[in-house]
């Protein structure tokens, strides 16, 4: 949230499956939790965290898609020959017929891969909020390092709850806790 | 997850590396300055590459009549030039995509500088199209835009455009698989800078924090980009043969050629990766990420690859004299005893008979063997595009029109300055970005790390840290 101040108490952990175990084991004890940050991608921890399945091939598709219609469309268009188009400006190749589709594969193809893979990637970053210059808090700086993070939201929360996320750290082997607010 | 896996299998990383040692040791050699080695092979790269910016501005103030191409030979030594630097960009989209498809991991100690090595190879070689055209500042009349010349298209029925479109596709789709990688390893260099080299990293690295959500994206599309790149990669070099292919001259008009071509684009590109690896691993001590298993593997790549293109041209043989076509027997007889014969003979030695020497185990894992062999498969592979181009048209239909071809200075200094281009790229790259994966070496660190795999694996302590964890690894753990 945008403008809105977050206090946070956070556990980092040494090893990836210390901390599954302690995400599994906060699920358990039906606990908040605020984020996990790790530095590479944890094979499973999707599962663990009960993220959603990305639908990012979605928008692979339908800017792969676009594409494919883009290239075919603009092509007819400017060449006619065919029932739907009479063309833009339709010149005579060595005879050829001036809707030569066998001849469109090529750029249809390549132009099918260059859109779905802009589209893709400008989805992801606007998605995860990510852009050149853009400054997102850092809880630790050794979390692209080697440490992994567990985070709990702890605005609103009264002593004995924090108190009682602090003993969940201890518990499930976090080498360090610390709160920040970002 | 963390127990050994095999004694047999290699390991991809040696040393006993812990996490913060592979930060330590692939983030740490942005921060130092740099030694002399690099200064001197900067200074040289600089220098060889204003000496090509010289000669292109002599091109453009003179003419392209300053080149020795002439009416017969019209496509010579820069198409020879853009085909090979081509050819060599295909390695890096091939190790990054192919590879991880088929999830070959030991493409994490050499995807980002092949990437990295991709793009700068596709930038040298867009640069003799573009200057071929003689009129460089014209170029953009190549994209179909709406224009007040008519308005005039290009020709979407001609392999050139679709080559226009290939390779511009090419090294965007390159950059920005290459890019989204690096996010994640430039937010570690982020933070651990201090002062401005803080904020410019910061502004590079997008706001990356290693949020659970954005590494399963990020995954999400590097697969798919993979996924897409696959198909791009064979297109690319597919659709450059078909510059020569659906042409009509003898040796060219041949439908062997996208298969050898992407064969052999793929026997140059793992070459050059080589050639650097070999200079990286040791100029940056990365022995224990970049290993004899991975040189290994390449040049296994290399061997198939190398066979591949050595049969094309056997079969091109062949299938001349099969044909019963006169001037295709005679294209190709010109090729192996006509006055470019050095070139055939230096082709078929480099490509054909050098590689051969990988059926030898001990000479797979050879660093020296590797960096020569490596040499020679790109000195071949420049000798076969030449066969290809410049043999092919010296000898054509009329007799009065023979001619020779040899290149002037100015060719000569455009394509030493590409050279200058791409190591200028690289060793800039190789100072400012960590040249392996460290994110992704990090994540296959327990599976093919030397203490948990091969003859050295040591058996690996259990973390029981409360009564309750282990009744929570019960439940659902799938390692």
């Amino acid at each position: 949230m945008k403008g809105q101040h977050k206090e946070v108490l956070f556990g980092l952990y040494d090893d990836e499956v210390v901390l599954m175990n302690a995400i599994k084991k906060a699920k358990k004890q039906h606990l908040d939790i605020m984020d996990v940050y790790s530095p590479f991608p944890i094979h499973g921890l999707d599962t663990v965290l009960e993220l959603e399945e990305s639908r990012l091939h979605v928008v692979g598709f339908v800017f792969g898609m676009l594409g494919t219609l883009t290239a075919l469309i603009g092509m007819s268009w400017i060449f006619g020959g065919s029932l739907l188009f009479e063309g833009d400006w339709p010149t005579n190749f060595g005879g050829k017929p001036y809707w030569s589709l066998p001849a469109f594969v090529p750029i249809i193809f390549e132009l099918t891969v260059l859109f779905c893979a802009i589209g893709m990637t400008v989805v992801f970053y606007i998605i995860c909020g990510l852009g050149f210059g853009v400054n997102n808090p850092v809880l630790d700086d050794r979390i692209t390092d080697d440490k992994f993070c567990l985070a709990f939201q702890t605005n609103n929360m009264d002593s004995s709850s924090v108190d009682n996320l602090k003993g969940f750290f201890k518990a499930t082997g976090a080498e360090e806790v610390h709160s920040r607010t970002i | 997850m963390s127990a050994a896996v095999s004694r047999i299998r290699e390991p991809l990383i040696f040393g006993n590396k812990n996490y913060h040692q592979i930060t330590e040791d692939l983030i740490g050699p942005t921060e130092k300055a740099p030694n002399r080695m690099w200064i001197i092979a900067f200074t040289l790269s600089v220098m060889t590459l204003g000496y090509g910016i010289f000669a292109l501005c002599w091109t453009f103030y003179f003419g392209i009549g300053t080149w020795n191409a002439n009416r017969t030979i019209g496509w010579a030594y820069d198409i020879t030039n853009f085909v090979w630097w081509i050819g060599i960009g295909h390695a890096g989209t091939l190790i990054s995509a192919i590879l991880l498809l088929f999830r070959q991991r030991w493409r994490t100690g050499v995807n980002r500088a092949a990437e990295a090595m991709t793009i700068f190879a596709v930038m040298c070689a867009g640069l003799f199209p573009a200057t071929h055209t003689g009129r460089p500042w014209f170029d953009f009349f190549m994209f179909p835009y709406p224009n007040t010349r008519g308005p005039l298209w290009v020709n979407f029925n001609s392999p050139l455009l679709w080559d226009l479109f290939a390779i511009s596709t090419y090294f965007t789709v390159s950059l920005l698989f290459w890019y989204t990688g690096l996010v994640p390893d430039l937010a570690s260099v982020r933070d651990r800078a201090k002062g401005v080299r803080k904020k410019l990293y910061a502004f590079f690295s997008m706001g990356w924090t290693g949020k659970a959500k954005h590494w399963q994206r990020h995954e999400y599309l590097s697969l798919i980009l993979a996924g897409i790149s696959t198909p791009l990669v064979l297109s690319v070099h597919t659709i450059v043969s078909f510059d020569f292919a659906t042409s009509v001259i003898p040796g060219w008009h041949t439908t062997i050629f996208p298969p050898y071509f992407v064969a052999g684009a793929i026997f140059s590109g793992f070459a050059m990766v080589q050639t650097l690896m070999i200079i990286t691993r040791k100029c940056f001590g990365l022995e224990g990420y970049i290993t004899t298993n991975h040189i290994e593997s390449m040049n296994k790549v290399i061997l198939v690859t190398g066979t591949m293109v050595g049969s094309a041209y056997l079969i091109e043989l062949f299938v001349a004299w099969y044909s019963g076509y006169i001037y295709e027997q005679f294209a190709f007889y010109n090729r192996v005893l006509g006055p470019y014969y050095w070139a055939y003979i230096g082709m078929m030695a480099c490509n054909l008979l050098s590689p051969q020497v990988y059926w030898s185990k001990k000479i797979r894992r050879s660093v020296w063997w590797t960096f020569f062999i490596s040499i020679f498969v790109n000195i071949g592979m420049w000798f076969e595009r030449f066969v290809i181009i410049a043999t092919t048209l010296a000898r054509d239909y009329l007799p009065s029109s023979w001619s020779y071809y040899w290149p002037s200075w100015v060719e000569i200094a455009i394509y030493l300055g590409t050279f200058g281009l791409f190591f200028t790229l690289y060793l800039v790259f190789a100072r400012v970005a960590p040249v392996v994966a460290a994110a992704e070496v990090k994540a296959i660190l327990k599976q093919y790390g030397d203490q948990y795999l091969g003859p050295d694996a040591k058996p690996q302590p259990h973390h029981h840290h409360s009564d309750e964890t282990e009744d929570v690894e019960s439940d659902g753990h799938h390692h």
